[in-house]
Protein backbone atom coordinates (compact mmCIF):
# COMPACT_ATOMS: atom_id res chain seq x y z
CA UNK A 1 0.00 0.00 0.00
CA UNK A 2 1.61 3.11 -0.39
CA UNK A 3 2.37 5.86 1.50
CA UNK A 4 2.06 9.29 1.43
CA UNK A 5 5.01 11.36 2.90
CA UNK A 6 5.52 15.27 3.69
CA UNK A 7 6.31 17.31 0.38
CA UNK A 8 10.30 17.13 1.33
CA UNK A 9 12.35 20.16 2.55
CA UNK A 10 8.65 21.96 2.55
CA UNK A 11 10.05 24.06 5.70
CA UNK A 12 12.46 24.98 8.00
CA UNK A 13 13.71 25.48 11.55
CA UNK A 14 14.67 28.96 12.20
CA UNK A 15 14.84 29.47 15.83
CA UNK A 16 14.92 27.41 19.10
CA UNK A 17 14.26 28.73 22.87
CA UNK A 18 14.40 27.58 26.16
CA UNK A 19 14.03 28.30 29.57
CA UNK A 20 16.65 26.64 32.34
CA UNK A 21 15.92 23.52 33.22
CA UNK A 22 14.82 23.06 37.21
CA UNK A 23 13.15 20.82 40.11
CA UNK A 24 11.26 23.82 40.84
CA UNK A 25 10.41 26.86 38.00
CA UNK A 26 8.69 29.14 40.72
CA UNK A 27 6.25 30.45 37.89
CA UNK A 28 3.85 29.22 35.79
CA UNK A 29 3.62 26.98 32.89
CA UNK A 30 2.01 29.98 30.51
CA UNK A 31 5.05 32.16 32.11
CA UNK A 32 8.15 29.15 31.13
CA UNK A 33 6.29 29.50 27.35
CA UNK A 34 6.29 33.14 26.58
CA UNK A 35 10.15 32.73 27.93
CA UNK A 36 10.88 30.47 25.45
CA UNK A 37 8.80 31.44 22.68
CA UNK A 38 10.03 34.78 23.07
CA UNK A 39 13.61 33.48 22.91
CA UNK A 40 12.83 31.12 19.81
CA UNK A 41 11.29 34.02 17.97
CA UNK A 42 14.48 36.30 18.69
CA UNK A 43 17.06 33.71 17.59
CA UNK A 44 14.87 33.65 14.51
CA UNK A 45 15.61 37.38 13.99
CA UNK A 46 11.63 37.20 13.74
CA UNK A 47 9.37 39.67 15.25
CA UNK A 48 5.95 38.37 17.35
CA UNK A 49 4.06 39.59 15.03
CA UNK A 50 5.46 37.60 12.28
CA UNK A 51 3.95 34.81 13.90
CA UNK A 52 0.72 33.19 12.65
CA UNK A 53 0.80 29.54 13.88
CA UNK A 54 1.03 27.42 17.04
CA UNK A 55 1.31 23.92 17.33
CA UNK A 56 1.75 21.86 20.93
CA UNK A 57 0.63 19.32 22.64
CA UNK A 58 -3.09 18.32 23.99
CA UNK A 59 -1.28 17.74 27.34
CA UNK A 60 0.01 21.24 27.25
CA UNK A 61 -1.00 22.97 30.06
CA UNK A 62 -0.88 26.31 28.29
CA UNK A 63 -4.21 28.14 27.24
CA UNK A 64 -3.77 29.29 23.42
CA UNK A 65 -5.98 32.28 24.00
CA UNK A 66 -3.46 33.51 27.34
CA UNK A 67 -0.32 32.70 25.00
CA UNK A 68 -1.92 34.99 22.25
CA UNK A 69 -2.49 37.69 25.06
CA UNK A 70 0.79 37.51 27.39
CA UNK A 71 3.33 37.21 24.22
CA UNK A 72 1.29 40.21 22.18
CA UNK A 73 0.78 37.38 19.06
CA UNK A 74 -1.36 39.53 16.56
CA UNK A 75 -3.35 37.32 14.42
CA UNK A 76 -3.06 33.54 14.61
CA UNK A 77 -4.40 31.85 11.96
CA UNK A 78 -3.34 27.91 12.00
CA UNK A 79 -2.84 26.22 15.25
CA UNK A 80 -3.21 22.96 16.45
CA UNK A 81 -2.13 19.94 19.08
CA UNK A 82 -0.71 17.06 18.55
CA UNK A 83 -2.76 14.05 20.71
CA UNK A 84 -1.19 13.25 23.97
CA UNK A 85 2.37 14.65 24.50
CA UNK A 86 5.72 12.31 24.81
CA UNK A 87 5.09 9.51 22.56
CA UNK A 88 3.92 12.56 19.81
CA UNK A 89 6.64 14.64 20.71
CA UNK A 90 8.61 14.88 17.33
CA UNK A 91 4.98 15.65 16.01
CA UNK A 92 4.89 18.81 16.05
CA UNK A 93 7.41 19.18 13.68
CA UNK A 94 4.90 17.52 11.10
CA UNK A 95 2.40 19.73 12.08
CA UNK A 96 3.87 23.02 11.74
CA UNK A 97 5.67 22.21 8.23
CA UNK A 98 2.46 20.83 6.94
CA UNK A 99 0.95 24.04 8.17
CA UNK A 100 3.72 26.50 6.07
CA UNK A 101 4.21 24.25 3.31
CA UNK A 102 0.64 23.94 2.71
CA UNK A 103 0.29 27.98 3.01
CA UNK A 104 -2.08 28.38 6.22
CA UNK A 105 0.79 29.54 8.17
CA UNK A 106 4.07 31.17 7.29
CA UNK A 107 5.61 31.46 10.80
CA UNK A 108 4.40 28.41 13.14
CA UNK A 109 6.16 28.24 16.94
CA UNK A 110 5.92 24.72 18.38
CA UNK A 111 6.28 24.96 22.20
CA UNK A 112 6.00 22.48 25.81
CA UNK A 113 5.80 23.83 28.57
CA UNK A 114 5.92 21.36 31.79
CA UNK A 115 6.09 21.68 35.53
CA UNK A 116 6.64 18.07 35.60
CA UNK A 117 8.59 18.04 39.07
CA UNK A 118 7.23 20.70 40.97
CA UNK A 119 3.35 21.11 38.83
CA UNK A 120 0.33 19.25 38.99
CA UNK A 121 2.04 16.97 36.37
CA UNK A 122 4.25 14.76 38.29
CA UNK A 123 3.76 11.64 35.79
CA UNK A 124 5.48 9.71 38.20
CA UNK A 125 3.39 10.67 41.01
CA UNK A 126 1.31 7.37 41.29
CA UNK A 127 -1.98 8.88 41.20
CA UNK A 128 -5.36 7.09 40.85
CA UNK A 129 -7.04 10.34 40.36
CA UNK A 130 -7.69 12.22 37.13
CA UNK A 131 -4.54 13.81 36.61
CA UNK A 132 -2.59 16.10 33.57
CA UNK A 133 -1.65 12.68 32.50
CA UNK A 134 -4.90 10.30 32.87
CA UNK A 135 -7.15 13.01 31.30
CA UNK A 136 -5.01 12.60 28.09
CA UNK A 137 -4.28 8.79 27.64
CA UNK A 138 -7.24 7.69 26.60
CA UNK A 139 -9.88 6.24 28.46
CA UNK A 140 -7.25 2.82 28.53
CA UNK A 141 -4.71 4.02 31.23
CA UNK A 142 -6.81 5.35 33.59
CA UNK A 143 -9.58 3.04 33.29
CA UNK A 144 -8.23 -0.09 32.42
CA UNK A 145 -4.72 0.51 34.61
CA UNK A 146 -5.22 2.41 37.21
CA UNK A 147 -7.73 -0.10 39.48
CA UNK A 148 -4.69 -2.54 39.09
CA UNK A 149 -2.10 -0.01 40.80
CA UNK A 150 -0.78 0.36 37.04
CA UNK A 151 -0.41 4.22 37.61
CA UNK A 152 2.77 5.89 36.05
CA UNK A 153 4.29 6.19 32.62
CA UNK A 154 6.81 3.65 33.96
CA UNK A 155 4.60 0.83 35.07
CA UNK A 156 2.57 0.82 31.57
CA UNK A 157 6.07 0.67 29.59
CA UNK A 158 7.42 -1.91 31.86
CA UNK A 159 4.90 -4.44 30.28
CA UNK A 160 6.45 -3.96 26.61
CA UNK A 161 9.71 -3.90 28.24
CA UNK A 162 9.35 -6.78 29.99
CA UNK A 163 8.21 -8.69 26.86
CA UNK A 164 11.60 -6.89 25.07
CA UNK A 165 13.88 -8.40 27.39
CA UNK A 166 12.10 -12.00 27.44
CA UNK A 167 12.16 -11.97 23.29
CA UNK A 168 15.50 -11.07 23.08
CA UNK A 169 17.55 -11.43 26.21
CA UNK A 170 18.06 -8.24 26.84
CA UNK A 171 18.92 -7.43 30.61
CA UNK A 172 18.93 -4.52 33.11
CA UNK A 173 23.18 -4.37 32.31
CA UNK A 174 22.00 -4.37 28.78
CA UNK A 175 19.96 -1.30 29.39
CA UNK A 176 22.51 0.55 32.05
CA UNK A 177 25.12 0.85 29.67
CA UNK A 178 22.88 3.23 27.48
CA UNK A 179 22.61 4.73 30.48
CA UNK A 180 26.55 5.30 30.90
CA UNK A 181 26.62 6.78 27.87
CA UNK A 182 23.59 9.13 28.50
CA UNK A 183 24.85 10.65 31.48
CA UNK A 184 28.52 10.94 29.97
CA UNK A 185 26.62 13.28 27.67
CA UNK A 186 25.01 15.09 30.03
CA UNK A 187 27.78 15.52 32.34
CA UNK A 188 29.61 18.33 30.03
CA UNK A 189 26.16 19.69 29.18
CA UNK A 190 25.31 22.65 31.33
CA UNK A 191 21.85 22.78 31.28
CA UNK A 192 21.56 19.17 32.44
CA UNK A 193 20.57 17.71 35.52
CA UNK A 194 23.24 15.39 35.05
CA UNK A 195 25.63 18.01 34.52
CA UNK A 196 29.38 16.99 36.74
CA UNK A 197 27.68 13.60 37.37
CA UNK A 198 28.29 10.93 35.20
CA UNK A 199 27.73 6.92 36.41
CA UNK A 200 28.83 3.93 36.16
CA UNK A 201 27.49 0.40 35.17
CA UNK A 202 27.81 -0.43 39.02
CA UNK A 203 25.56 3.11 40.01
CA UNK A 204 23.02 2.07 37.34
CA UNK A 205 22.65 -1.62 38.40
CA UNK A 206 22.92 -0.59 41.97
CA UNK A 207 20.34 1.67 41.99
CA UNK A 208 16.49 0.92 43.03
CA UNK A 209 14.15 -1.04 41.04
CA UNK A 210 10.82 1.49 39.91
CA UNK A 211 9.27 -1.49 37.51
CA UNK A 212 11.21 -4.47 38.15
CA UNK A 213 13.37 -6.35 36.32
CA UNK A 214 12.98 -3.53 33.52
CA UNK A 215 13.43 -0.41 34.95
CA UNK A 216 15.74 1.11 37.20
CA UNK A 217 15.45 4.71 39.04
CA UNK A 218 19.09 5.63 36.64
CA UNK A 219 16.57 4.28 33.75
CA UNK A 220 14.06 7.03 34.45
CA UNK A 221 13.98 10.45 32.17
CA UNK A 222 14.34 12.88 34.65
CA UNK A 223 11.36 14.57 35.52
CA UNK A 224 11.95 18.62 35.05
CA UNK A 225 10.10 21.82 35.23
CA UNK A 226 10.83 24.20 31.88
CA UNK A 227 9.71 25.62 28.70
CA UNK A 228 11.42 24.70 25.18
CA UNK A 229 10.40 26.21 21.79
CA UNK A 230 10.95 25.71 18.20
CA UNK A 231 10.10 28.37 15.42
CA UNK A 232 9.14 27.05 11.82
CA UNK A 233 8.69 28.44 8.71
CA UNK A 234 8.76 28.10 4.90
CA UNK A 235 12.13 27.94 3.13
CA UNK A 236 11.61 31.15 1.06
CA UNK A 237 11.43 33.14 4.15
CA UNK A 238 13.98 30.95 6.08
CA UNK A 239 16.82 32.33 3.70
CA UNK A 240 16.06 35.50 4.55
CA UNK A 241 17.01 35.35 7.35
CA UNK A 242 20.30 35.73 9.30
CA UNK A 243 21.07 32.27 11.14
CA UNK A 244 21.73 29.26 9.62
CA UNK A 245 18.61 27.37 7.90
CA UNK A 246 17.47 23.74 9.55
CA UNK A 247 15.57 21.83 6.96
CA UNK A 248 12.84 19.12 7.73
CA UNK A 249 13.61 17.15 4.87
CA UNK A 250 10.45 14.74 6.50
CA UNK A 251 8.37 14.28 9.53
CA UNK A 252 6.01 11.56 10.12
CA UNK A 253 3.41 10.60 12.51
CA UNK A 254 2.03 7.10 12.45
CA UNK A 255 -0.83 5.88 14.93
CA UNK A 256 -1.53 2.26 14.30
CA UNK A 257 -4.56 0.25 15.12
CA UNK A 258 -4.47 -0.72 18.93
CA UNK A 259 -1.81 1.50 19.36
CA UNK A 260 -1.53 4.02 22.53
CA UNK A 261 0.83 6.04 23.18
CA UNK A 262 2.64 5.10 26.68
CA UNK A 263 -0.14 2.44 28.15
CA UNK A 264 0.21 0.23 24.68
CA UNK A 265 -0.56 -3.05 25.54
CA UNK A 266 -2.82 -4.35 23.19
CA UNK A 267 -1.01 -4.97 19.85
CA UNK A 268 -0.20 -8.45 19.40
CA UNK A 269 3.55 -8.39 19.57
CA UNK A 270 4.59 -5.92 22.32
CA UNK A 271 8.65 -6.69 21.86
CA UNK A 272 8.21 -4.69 18.63
CA UNK A 273 7.68 -1.20 18.79
CA UNK A 274 5.26 -1.44 15.95
CA UNK A 275 4.99 2.27 15.80
CA UNK A 276 8.76 3.15 15.70
CA UNK A 277 8.69 0.37 12.57
CA UNK A 278 6.10 2.19 10.68
CA UNK A 279 7.67 5.87 11.29
CA UNK A 280 10.90 4.27 9.86
CA UNK A 281 9.14 3.08 6.98
CA UNK A 282 8.00 6.77 6.21
CA UNK A 283 11.02 8.88 6.77
CA UNK A 284 13.40 6.62 5.01
CA UNK A 285 11.84 3.67 2.69
CA UNK A 286 9.52 5.92 1.75
CA UNK A 287 11.62 9.43 1.20
CA UNK A 288 14.87 7.31 -0.18
CA UNK A 289 16.90 9.18 2.61
CA UNK A 290 19.40 6.77 3.77
CA UNK A 291 20.00 5.66 7.71
CA UNK A 292 23.30 5.70 7.01
CA UNK A 293 23.37 9.39 6.28
CA UNK A 294 22.32 10.21 9.97
CA UNK A 295 25.13 11.68 11.48
CA UNK A 296 23.39 12.33 14.52
CA UNK A 297 20.13 10.99 16.33
CA UNK A 298 18.18 12.12 19.17
CA UNK A 299 15.65 9.37 20.29
CA UNK A 300 12.88 9.50 23.03
CA UNK A 301 14.28 7.97 26.00
CA UNK A 302 11.73 8.40 28.59
CA UNK A 303 12.64 5.40 30.15
CA UNK A 304 15.87 2.95 28.94
CA UNK A 305 14.27 0.38 27.38
CA UNK A 306 12.20 2.09 24.93
CA UNK A 307 15.46 3.86 23.80
CA UNK A 308 16.60 -0.17 22.46
CA UNK A 309 13.32 -1.03 20.78
CA UNK A 310 12.96 2.17 18.77
CA UNK A 311 17.03 2.04 17.51
CA UNK A 312 15.75 -1.48 16.39
CA UNK A 313 12.01 0.06 14.74
CA UNK A 314 13.60 2.43 13.02
CA UNK A 315 16.32 0.16 11.36
CA UNK A 316 19.27 0.88 12.69
CA UNK A 317 20.12 -2.45 13.90
CA UNK A 318 18.41 -6.02 13.88
CA UNK A 319 15.38 -6.48 16.32
CA UNK A 320 17.20 -7.89 19.54
CA UNK A 321 20.32 -6.33 18.87
CA UNK A 322 20.64 -2.91 20.25
CA UNK A 323 22.22 -4.14 23.04
CA UNK A 324 25.27 -5.23 20.95
CA UNK A 325 24.73 -2.20 19.04
CA UNK A 326 24.81 -0.09 22.22
CA UNK A 327 27.71 -2.07 23.61
CA UNK A 328 29.73 -1.78 20.53
CA UNK A 329 30.16 1.68 21.57
CA UNK A 330 27.63 2.73 18.33
CA UNK A 331 25.80 5.41 20.40
CA UNK A 332 28.98 7.43 21.47
CA UNK A 333 30.31 10.49 19.22
CA UNK A 334 32.66 8.11 17.71
CA UNK A 335 30.52 5.54 17.19
CA UNK A 336 28.17 5.52 13.90
CA UNK A 337 25.21 6.68 15.41
CA UNK A 338 26.10 9.55 17.89
CA UNK A 339 22.93 9.49 20.22
CA UNK A 340 20.66 12.03 22.51
CA UNK A 341 24.07 14.38 22.26
CA UNK A 342 22.68 16.25 25.15
CA UNK A 343 22.42 13.44 27.49
CA UNK A 344 18.91 12.45 26.80
CA UNK A 345 15.50 12.84 28.33
CA UNK A 346 17.20 10.73 30.81
CA UNK A 347 20.51 12.78 31.34
CA UNK A 348 19.26 16.49 30.74
CA UNK A 349 15.67 16.81 31.20
CA UNK A 350 12.71 15.86 30.40
CA UNK A 351 10.52 18.67 28.21
CA UNK A 352 8.62 15.75 27.15
CA UNK A 353 10.88 15.41 24.40
CA UNK A 354 10.87 18.69 22.29
CA UNK A 355 14.20 19.77 24.20
CA UNK A 356 15.60 16.69 21.92
CA UNK A 357 14.74 18.77 18.79
CA UNK A 358 16.46 21.88 19.99
CA UNK A 359 19.78 19.52 20.58
CA UNK A 360 19.14 18.31 17.04
CA UNK A 361 19.48 21.59 15.43
CA UNK A 362 21.67 22.54 17.80
CA UNK A 363 24.56 20.08 16.33
CA UNK A 364 23.31 21.24 12.74
CA UNK A 365 24.68 24.55 13.70
CA UNK A 366 27.73 23.13 14.99
CA UNK A 367 26.49 24.72 18.72
CA UNK A 368 26.13 21.68 20.29
CA UNK A 369 27.74 20.88 23.96
CA UNK A 370 29.03 17.62 22.32
CA UNK A 371 29.09 18.36 18.60
CA UNK A 372 29.36 15.68 15.98
CA UNK A 373 32.17 16.90 13.60
CA UNK A 374 30.79 17.84 10.17
CA UNK A 375 27.25 17.13 11.27
CA UNK A 376 24.37 17.71 8.44
CA UNK A 377 21.54 15.30 8.94
CA UNK A 378 20.03 14.39 11.79
CA UNK A 379 17.16 12.43 13.39
CA UNK A 380 14.68 13.19 15.87
CA UNK A 381 12.50 10.35 16.78
CA UNK A 382 10.24 8.76 19.53
CA UNK A 383 7.95 6.37 19.50
CA UNK A 384 5.34 7.39 16.66
CA UNK A 385 6.71 10.33 14.96
CA UNK A 386 9.64 11.46 13.58
CA UNK A 387 11.60 13.78 11.61
CA UNK A 388 14.73 14.03 9.72
CA UNK A 389 16.63 17.28 9.79
CA UNK A 390 19.30 18.42 7.27
CA UNK A 391 21.69 21.38 6.18
CA UNK A 392 21.34 20.48 2.54
CA UNK B 1 -12.02 0.77 53.85
CA UNK B 2 -13.32 -2.55 54.21
CA UNK B 3 -14.37 -4.64 57.24
CA UNK B 4 -10.53 -5.96 57.66
CA UNK B 5 -9.71 -2.15 58.08
CA UNK B 6 -7.12 -2.28 54.41
CA UNK B 7 -7.62 -0.02 52.20
CA UNK B 8 -9.63 -0.91 49.24
CA UNK B 9 -8.17 -0.43 46.04
CA UNK B 10 -9.83 2.09 43.39
CA UNK B 11 -12.84 0.72 41.36
CA UNK B 12 -12.90 1.46 37.68
CA UNK B 13 -13.80 4.61 36.36
CA UNK B 14 -16.72 3.54 34.67
CA UNK B 15 -18.22 4.97 30.91
CA UNK B 16 -21.31 4.57 29.10
CA UNK B 17 -19.08 2.09 26.52
CA UNK B 18 -17.61 0.16 29.57
CA UNK B 19 -19.99 -0.17 31.78
CA UNK B 20 -20.88 -4.01 29.96
CA UNK B 21 -17.39 -4.88 31.28
CA UNK B 22 -17.17 -3.11 34.43
CA UNK B 23 -20.99 -4.45 36.01
CA UNK B 24 -20.22 -7.77 34.58
CA UNK B 25 -16.85 -8.12 37.08
CA UNK B 26 -18.91 -6.64 40.30
CA UNK B 27 -21.51 -9.58 39.66
CA UNK B 28 -18.53 -11.79 39.13
CA UNK B 29 -18.52 -12.84 35.70
CA UNK B 30 -15.35 -12.11 33.00
CA UNK B 31 -16.79 -11.13 29.72
CA UNK B 32 -15.80 -9.47 26.54
CA UNK B 33 -17.86 -7.51 23.99
CA UNK B 34 -18.37 -9.70 20.57
CA UNK B 35 -20.05 -7.97 17.83
CA UNK B 36 -23.00 -9.14 16.80
CA UNK B 37 -22.70 -9.07 13.52
CA UNK B 38 -19.23 -10.57 12.29
CA UNK B 39 -18.65 -12.18 15.85
CA UNK B 40 -15.06 -11.04 16.42
CA UNK B 41 -14.30 -10.36 20.17
CA UNK B 42 -12.92 -7.33 21.59
CA UNK B 43 -11.32 -5.58 24.57
CA UNK B 44 -11.40 -2.85 25.43
CA UNK B 45 -14.51 -2.22 24.99
CA UNK B 46 -15.83 0.48 22.28
CA UNK B 47 -19.50 1.31 20.71
CA UNK B 48 -18.09 0.17 16.90
CA UNK B 49 -17.19 -3.34 15.73
CA UNK B 50 -13.37 -1.79 14.25
CA UNK B 51 -13.47 -4.80 11.43
CA UNK B 52 -16.82 -4.41 10.19
CA UNK B 53 -18.64 -1.36 11.23
CA UNK B 54 -21.72 -3.34 13.22
CA UNK B 55 -23.19 -1.23 16.26
CA UNK B 56 -24.66 -4.18 17.17
CA UNK B 57 -23.02 -5.93 20.51
CA UNK B 58 -22.93 -9.00 22.32
CA UNK B 59 -21.49 -9.85 25.85
CA UNK B 60 -19.94 -13.10 25.49
CA UNK B 61 -18.85 -14.69 28.74
CA UNK B 62 -15.12 -15.64 28.89
CA UNK B 63 -14.35 -19.23 30.62
CA UNK B 64 -11.74 -16.67 32.81
CA UNK B 65 -8.14 -19.14 32.14
CA UNK B 66 -5.59 -17.23 30.04
CA UNK B 67 -1.67 -17.02 30.09
CA UNK B 68 0.36 -14.19 31.42
CA UNK B 69 2.00 -12.46 28.03
CA UNK B 70 4.01 -9.66 30.24
CA UNK B 71 4.43 -8.53 33.71
CA UNK B 72 5.53 -5.89 35.81
CA UNK B 73 6.77 -5.67 39.32
CA UNK B 74 5.97 -2.55 40.65
CA UNK B 75 8.21 -1.19 43.62
CA UNK B 76 7.91 2.66 43.43
CA UNK B 77 6.21 5.26 43.40
CA UNK B 78 3.29 3.67 46.00
CA UNK B 79 -0.05 4.36 46.48
CA UNK B 80 -1.51 3.90 49.84
CA UNK B 81 -4.10 1.69 47.93
CA UNK B 82 -2.28 -0.90 47.12
CA UNK B 83 0.33 -3.48 49.11
CA UNK B 84 3.91 -3.34 47.17
CA UNK B 85 5.74 -4.87 45.26
CA UNK B 86 2.24 -5.05 42.89
CA UNK B 87 2.64 -7.64 40.37
CA UNK B 88 1.00 -6.21 37.51
CA UNK B 89 0.37 -8.91 34.16
CA UNK B 90 -1.23 -8.88 30.68
CA UNK B 91 -3.18 -11.39 30.63
CA UNK B 92 -4.37 -12.92 27.24
CA UNK B 93 -7.29 -14.70 27.57
CA UNK B 94 -8.26 -18.25 25.97
CA UNK B 95 -10.79 -17.05 23.87
CA UNK B 96 -8.21 -14.45 22.27
CA UNK B 97 -8.30 -10.82 24.52
CA UNK B 98 -5.70 -9.07 26.43
CA UNK B 99 -6.29 -7.29 29.72
CA UNK B 100 -4.11 -5.44 32.45
CA UNK B 101 -4.52 -6.89 35.59
CA UNK B 102 -2.77 -8.27 39.07
CA UNK B 103 -1.57 -11.64 39.84
CA UNK B 104 -2.50 -13.10 43.41
CA UNK B 105 -0.96 -15.81 45.49
CA UNK B 106 2.38 -16.08 44.04
CA UNK B 107 5.72 -14.31 45.14
CA UNK B 108 6.95 -11.99 42.84
CA UNK B 109 10.07 -14.16 41.95
CA UNK B 110 8.09 -16.91 40.78
CA UNK B 111 5.59 -14.56 37.95
CA UNK B 112 6.94 -16.19 34.51
CA UNK B 113 5.80 -15.34 30.97
CA UNK B 114 3.09 -18.03 29.70
CA UNK B 115 1.99 -18.96 33.12
CA UNK B 116 -1.43 -20.28 33.10
CA UNK B 117 -3.97 -18.19 34.88
CA UNK B 118 -7.30 -18.20 36.04
CA UNK B 119 -9.77 -14.96 37.24
CA UNK B 120 -11.05 -14.64 40.80
CA UNK B 121 -12.23 -11.15 42.00
CA UNK B 122 -11.20 -9.27 44.28
CA UNK B 123 -13.56 -6.10 46.17
CA UNK B 124 -12.56 -2.66 45.13
CA UNK B 125 -14.29 1.08 45.98
CA UNK B 126 -17.54 1.87 45.49
CA UNK B 127 -19.09 -1.49 46.13
CA UNK B 128 -17.27 -2.59 43.02
CA UNK B 129 -15.35 -6.32 42.03
CA UNK B 130 -12.03 -6.40 39.95
CA UNK B 131 -10.67 -9.72 38.36
CA UNK B 132 -7.78 -10.41 39.12
CA UNK B 133 -5.76 -13.66 38.21
CA UNK B 134 -3.91 -16.49 40.00
CA UNK B 135 -1.77 -19.62 39.04
CA UNK B 136 -3.07 -23.09 38.22
CA UNK B 137 -1.31 -25.92 38.22
CA UNK B 138 -1.24 -27.66 34.52
CA UNK B 139 -1.49 -31.18 34.23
Amino acid sequence: MGRRVLTPNAASIVGIGATEFSRKAGRTELQLACESITAAVADAGLTIGEVDGLVSYTVDPVDETELVRSVGFQEINFSSRVPYGGGGSMGVLLHAAAAVASGVADVVVAYRSIRARSGATRFGGAKTLPSPTSGHSGTTAMQWCMPFGVLTPASWMGFNSVRYMHEYGVTSEDFGRAVVQLREYASTNPAAWGFGNPITLEDHQNSRWIVEPCIRLLDCCQETDGSVAVVVTTPERAADLPGVTVNIATASGAALFEQEIASDHYRKNLAVMEGAVATGRRIFDATGIDRNDIDVAMIYDAFTPILLMQLEGLGFCGFGEAKDFIAEGNLALDGSLPTNTNGGLIGEGYIHGLNLVLEATRQLRGTAVNQVAGARTALVANARTAAVLTLD
Amino acid sequence: MDTTGAALRPGPTVTDDSAVFWDAATGGRLVAQRCASCGVLRHPPRPMCPHCHSLAIEVAELAGTGTVYSFSILHHPKNPAFEYPVIAVLVDLDEGVRMVSNLVGVAPAEVRIGQRVAVEFVPAAGDTQLPVFRPIEVA
